[in-house]
């Protein structure tokens, strides 16, 4: 499998042609979404919502997944953390500041990583997946389970929120497709830009060693525990981010959102789109919302159709789409 | 006392069936290396199989008492299922292991809507057959007896998979390609028939599982992915691989989630969670698995 994008810039002298890298592709994703507004009907935008909000949650679940190789798979369990976050600070304290929803989103995440992933960090492969899995359901039966907190089944109802301190007038959809479309896009924008940061800074080559050879990482000094933590506690800050997103815009936390299938889909979305590269897992989101909102208009069996769908992905193109394209420019760029 | 034992028997029932599943996840990890997120699936098939064929039986003139032997009959003929799912698992089968986690997931996704397309979204029962064996008195609690027939029966294929496994000369080939599958080829064993061997095994313990459980309950959509979650507390507390494991953490989980239901209704699934999680922290290979991690 090709990491190529993910790879660390060489200091070597910078190539004359301009390299399509990941950062390029998500500028252009960006600027793509910052004009659809004045092309696309509302129903299209109020799809893109879900898509940042996964695709934000996407880019630390593959910090975690592509980068550092560890596989979670209780992600979902974030997404619930910042949905619920979002729900108990609107509709029980009265909080409606979306910056500040942002933040303790953040570092409520931040909190709760750092106990689950001190226990789950220091096992690999399965292990780390059922133990994730794990506490993922534990959180879910809370949720479940203690309806006077939580809600229950029935959840719990989300605000709006104001944004930048101002208050925004107007119907759910014109609020929704409007000022809150182009700030969780600002928002996709820095947290997409930030990753990429972190992917090639001297933490994400510890990460991708330790991904590589673990124990030989340790030999060279790499902190293998403190690493794979740090990897942990910000995919959960960003899976925190983009459920607070995912909450907004349907107005609900529920429990679902930390079933522990919800944690399959984020799996599903990262390998869609190809975990090997870096914009990959945002590809993922985008298609598979997509592809989830065309199949169900057309068939009420959907989720047979992205069964079946992820069945063949598996077999025939692992690498994803993002992946495959980028396997035939390389192979293009050496025949030329 | 009554009402203790009563729980006691609801748990050991629970954990009888539950023993079937998670032993066929067990058999198809230890052998395969796939932890098979599909395993609720087959329970789910298993029963809503069940039922028909009970239908069916009864349709057909049969009186229901003899309907026991159809259901573990139905169970383990829609088993083989197994056969063609394992023929598109063996793509995969030298992949990452997130790979085979996520196909395996897929096939879960497709199940889920095939059960709604085939018996629709309503949870379906099986009424009265339920009691056609009546009620037994065991220790001053009346318990059906069909419950204690199912207990048995989980026993007895207990009993027959470990015979089989230690016994014979299939068995013991099957030990061998789980230990050292390119050794095993190396001294003639054909993996891949061993492979549809056992996860055909594997799902029809689910099916067979499901089908026994449906006449107390109901088949409904949501025991497939319900079950996965309790079957891998199952085998996570057991230890992945091992059939002990799997017979000693089925009995922890049915007896846990029965005293949690009857003390505490809120804490049914969080007390088997959080078991989980303390045996993954103090011992997490398990409590009968090998030492690795």
């Amino acid at each position: 499998m090709s990491h190529s994008s993910i790879d660390i810039v060489s200091p070597v002298a910078v190539p004359r042609t301009i390299r399509i890298d990941g950062s390029w592709v998500l500028l252009a994703l960006i600027a793509i979404m910052a004009l659809l507004p004045l092309v696309a009907s509302p129903y299209v935008l109020l799809l893109m919502l879900p898509f940042v909000g996964y695709s934000i949650a996407l880019f630390g679940f593959n910090l975690l997944f592509g980068t550092t190789g560890l596989l979670s798979f209780g992600h979902a369990l974030f997404l619930g953390v910042g949905a619920y976050t979002a729900a108990v600070l609107t509709s029980k304290f009265g909080i409606l500041s979306f910056e500040i929803i942002l933040v303790a989103a953040a570092v409520i995440s931040a909190l709760v990583s750092v106990v689950i992933g001190g226990l789950c960090v220091r096992y690999t492969k399965i292990f780390f997946g059922m133990l994730t899995l794990a506490f993922g359901m534990l959180f879910h039966s809370f949720l479940f389970k203690f309806y006077a907190v939580t809600g229950g089944d029935q959840g719990m109802r989300v605000l709006r929120p104001l944004l930048l301190g101002m208050e925004w007038r107007g119907g759910k959809t014109a609020f929704l497709t409007g000022a809150f479309y182009y700030y969780a896009l600002t928002l996709f924008a820095l947290m997409g830009l930030t990753m990429w940061r972190i992917t090639r800074s001297p933490f994400g080559l510890h990460l991708r060693a330790i991904r590589e050879n673990a124990p030989k990482a340790a030999y060279v000094g790499v902190e293998v525990f403190r690493m794979r933590l740090a990897a942990f506690v910000i995919s959960a800050v960003y899976g925190g981010i983009g459920g607070t997103i995912l909450a907004v815009t349907t107005g609900l936390a529920d429990p679902e959102l930390a079933y522990w299938t919800h944690s399959g889909n984020l799996v599903f979305m990262a390998v869609l789109g190809g975990s090997g590269t870096f914009v990959g897992p945002a590809i993922g989101a985008l298609v598979f919302v997509v592809l989830q909102d065309f199949v169900m208009a057309l068939t009420q069996y959907w989720r047979f159709v992205m069964g079946a769908i992820l069945v063949c992905l598996v077999i025939f193109m692992p690498q994803g789409l993002a992946g495959t394209i980028e396997l035939l420019f390389s192979r293009r760029d050496r025949e030329a | 006392m009554t009402e203790l034992v009563d729980v006691v028997l609801g748990g050991i029932f629970h954990a009888a069936v539950l023993f079937l599943v998670a032993a066929g996840l067990q058999l198809v990890f230890g052998v395969q290396k796939i932890v098979n997120l599909a395993c609720g699936s087959f329970y789910a098939l298993g029963a809503y199989f069940g039922i028909t064929a009970v239908g069916i039986a009864i349709k057909l003139g049969m009186p229901p008492v003899l309907f026991f032997p159809v259901l573990i009959v139905a169970g383990l003929a829609i088993g083989l299922v197994g056969l063609p799912i394992e023929r598109v698992l063996r793509t995969v089968y030298r992949r990452d292991e997130s790979y085979q986690l996520l196909i395996t997931f897929g096939f879960l996704l497709m199940f889920q809507d095939a059960f709604r397309y085939l018996w629709g979204a309503t949870p379906r029962t099986m009424d009265n057959v339920y009691l056609a064996y009546g009620t037994a008195h065991f220790l001053g609690v009346r318990v059906p007896t069909y419950n204690l027939l199912v207990i048995a029966a989980s026993l007895a294929i207990a009993a027959v998979l470990g015979l089989f496994l230690e016994r014979t000369r299939i068995g013991r080939i099957v030990r061998a390609t789980a230990e050292n599958r390119d050794m095993a080829e190396g001294l003639g064993v054909n993996a891949s028939r061993i492979f549809a061997l056992v996860f055909t095994v594997g799902c029809m313990l689910g099916t067979v599982g499901g089908a026994l459980v449906v006449p107390s309950g109901a088949a409904s959509l949501d025991m497939a992915v319900e079950l996965v979650v309790e079957s891998f507390a199952v085998v996570v507390i057991g230890g992945l691989g091992s059939m002990r494991g799997a017979l000693v953490g089925a009995l922890i989980v049915g007896l846990m989630r029965a005293f949690s239901i009857s003390l505490m209704p809120e804490l049914e699934m969080l007390s088997v969670y959080l078991v989980v999680v303390a045996v993954l922290i103090l011992r997490p290979a398990g409590l009968f698995g090998k030492a690795t991690a």
